[in-house]
């Protein structure tokens, strides 16, 4: 659907040059919620506006749907990008237009008359749920409302790609959390195929299939959201996911936790996808003579599963407990013994 | 009462002088307006990373703007006087007035042009480029909406310079207010002509402004 081609940019700053994006590989399917996650600086705002030409590239390509965006221009560019649409941090919305005149611009910039605009913006409003606030001005609604306006004007004219450029990072959580749950419905109800950069790892976590992350304009580490989740290679990567599952295995924590828990081993354990809703512990303790006080644990849902850790101190033989972890290895829950020094 | 007040005014004459005055002021902010706009909207595409980005053209228009709105008034009219006979075939009357007028305001307003469209949140003009809109489409359904307000309230500022413009006018025989109080009130020492025609020049203004006002907070939706 979408492939990147050793795609660079670099700025002439007056200093000399920036490379904001350097050679980044990538291949997005169909239908995919593709995050791609970065801290501020790391190249992802110029990567995404590469995406439908608000960018030109130094070097490389990008093909959406068999069409090469950087050969086009003029008429053609403007064309294929009724077919890629964006929605933004600052939602972008003209505020001399009521919500209904916004999302009727990109129909308006696309042709289409008057009497077919009416009844799709119709459409457009009941889908991202703003109906009976049509005539509202964007200064008369709230930030999650305005987003759902831009969600609405990104639609209208049917694209096949949506990109959102750090949609949710101006909102409260709670409203983050609707405003993402109306992007993994449209890109079920309608197969669009999603784009999203951001550097919350909860908004990976909650609606992307797979992410890359960035860095220095790179794409250091690229996989599916739940394999990254379990075995984060990168020391950036690694400090993403601590973002969502809270447990950050610095020396400081290990120490701390010691000093509660002085007895017996700490284990820190992983569960990916199925084995999160296995009773495994209760097993565990009906087949080995360990004792098992839980210390620490979270759960993240990601569309692609769950993803848990949990810590727990285990009091026993050296040989039991090397016998409880062997049986849980066996049920493919990775373990760690969380050493004190 | 009033006759008493003012025993010099000819009625007949002060309400002929106001229309020209108001012929006067509403012709040249028309014009002013029209290529104050086309002027501001040159000056802020052909900026540096703008769409239109043209150094040459951004310069050119630049200085044409700074030197027209720095020349003072009264000098500009009497430089214009070989282009206004050209144009209009006479120097004297209101609308030999008109040249003037427009080529000393339509670059103060460019100015204020350019100003309410760098106002403007690139974010929505970003926006309306990833939707396929062309530049025309951008001028006209982003940049003027969007700035309507902006451009309201300078035209309304603008056009109160002019009414001040005309009076000056006035002076080397435009008609209007301006003539008569300077040919009927001062050189004839009718003050009662002089104060009569200040009172009408301020009705004027503050009609203006209060127009402005009411236009310029009407368009805000912000």
């Amino acid at each position: 659907m979408i492939e990147l081609k050793k795609l660079s940019k670099v700025f002439d700053t007056g200093k000399g040059s920036l490379t904001a994006v350097d050679h980044v590989d990538l291949s997005i399917g169909a239908g995919e919620i593709f995050g791609i996650i970065g801290y501020s600086g790391a190249g992802k705002s110029t990567l995404i506006r590469l995406l439908n030409g608000l960018e030109k590239p130094s070097d490389g390509s990008v093909v959406i749907n068999g069409q090469n965006i950087t050969a086009i221009k003029g008429n053609d560019l403007r064309k294929a990008r009724q077919k890629v649409s964006m929605i933004f941090q600052h939602f972008n919305l003209l505020w001399s237009r009521t919500v209904k005149e916004n999302i009727e611009f990109p129909l308006e910039i696309a042709g289409v008359p008057k009497s077919k605009r009416d009844a799709r913006v119709l459409e457009l409003v009941e889908l991202v749920g703003l109906k009976g606030r049509e005539n509202a001005y964007p200064s008369q609604l709230s930030g999650g409302q305005k987003q759902r306006v831009g969600i609405a004007r990104a639609l209208a004219n049917e694209p096949e790609v949506l990109l959102c450029d750090e949609a949710t990072s101006a909102l409260d959580p709670q409203t983050t959390d609707s405003i993402l749950e109306l992007l993994v419905d449209i890109n079920k109800r309608l197969g669009l195929t999603i784009v999203l950069i951001t550097h919350e790892m909860h908004v990976i976590r909650k609606i992307c299939h797979r992410v890359a992350v960035m860095e220095g304009g790179r794409v250091v580490e690229l996989g599916d959201v739940l394999n990254v989740f379990q075995s984060p290679k990168e020391e950036i990567t690694k400090r993403f996911v601590a973002q969502v599952t809270d447990t950050e295995d610095s020396q400081e924590t290990i120490k701390n936790l010691r000093k509660l828990y002085p007895t017996g081993e700490l284990v820190k354990l992983v569960f990916v996808g199925d084995q999160t809703e296995q009773p495994i512990l209760t097993q565990l303790i009906r087949k080995y003579p360990v004792d098992v006080n839980i210390v620490q644990g979270n759960i993240a849902h990601t569309q692609r599963g769950a993803y848990g850790t949990l810590i727990l101190q285990m009091k026993g033989s050296a040989q039991e407990i090397s016998e409880a972890l062997t049986y849980l290895n066996a049920e493919s829950v990775q373990t760690e013994v969380m050493s004190n020094d | 009462m009033i006759e008493s007040l003012f025993p010099n005014v000819d009625w007949e004459n002060m309400w002929e002088a106001t229309l020209e005055t108001l012929y006067m002021t509403a012709m040249s902010t028309f014009f002013t307006f029209v290529i104050g706009l086309v002027l501001g909207i040159v000056l802020f595409l052909t900026a540096p990373k703008q769409l239109w980005a043209n150094s040459i053209v951004n310069w050119l228009t630049g200085a044409f703007v700074n030197i027209f709105r720095s020349i003072p008034f009264i000098i500009l009219i009497i430089l214009l006087i070989p282009f206004t006979k050209f144009l209009i075939g006479t120097i004297r009357g209101p609308n030999a007035a008109l040249p003037a007028l427009i080529i000393g305001a339509a670059p103060f307003y460019a100015r204020m042009v350019l100003i309410a469209l760098k106002e403007i949140d690139k974010g929505v003009i970003e926006a309306a480029r990833s939707m396929g809109a062309t530049t025309w489409t951008i001028i006209r359904k982003v940049l003027l909406p969007e700035s309507k307000p902006a451009l309201l309230s300078g035209i309304t500022v603008t056009a109160i310079a002019l009414v001040g413009y005309t009076a000056m006018a006035g002076i080397i025989g435009a008609g209007g207010l301006g003539t008569l109080a300077f040919l009927d009130g001062f050189q004839r020492s009718r003050e009662d002509v002089t104060l009569m025609a200040t009172i009408l020049i301020l009705v004027i203004v503050f009609a203006i402004q209060f127009i402005g006002d009411w236009m310029t907070t009407r368009s805000d939706k912000r």
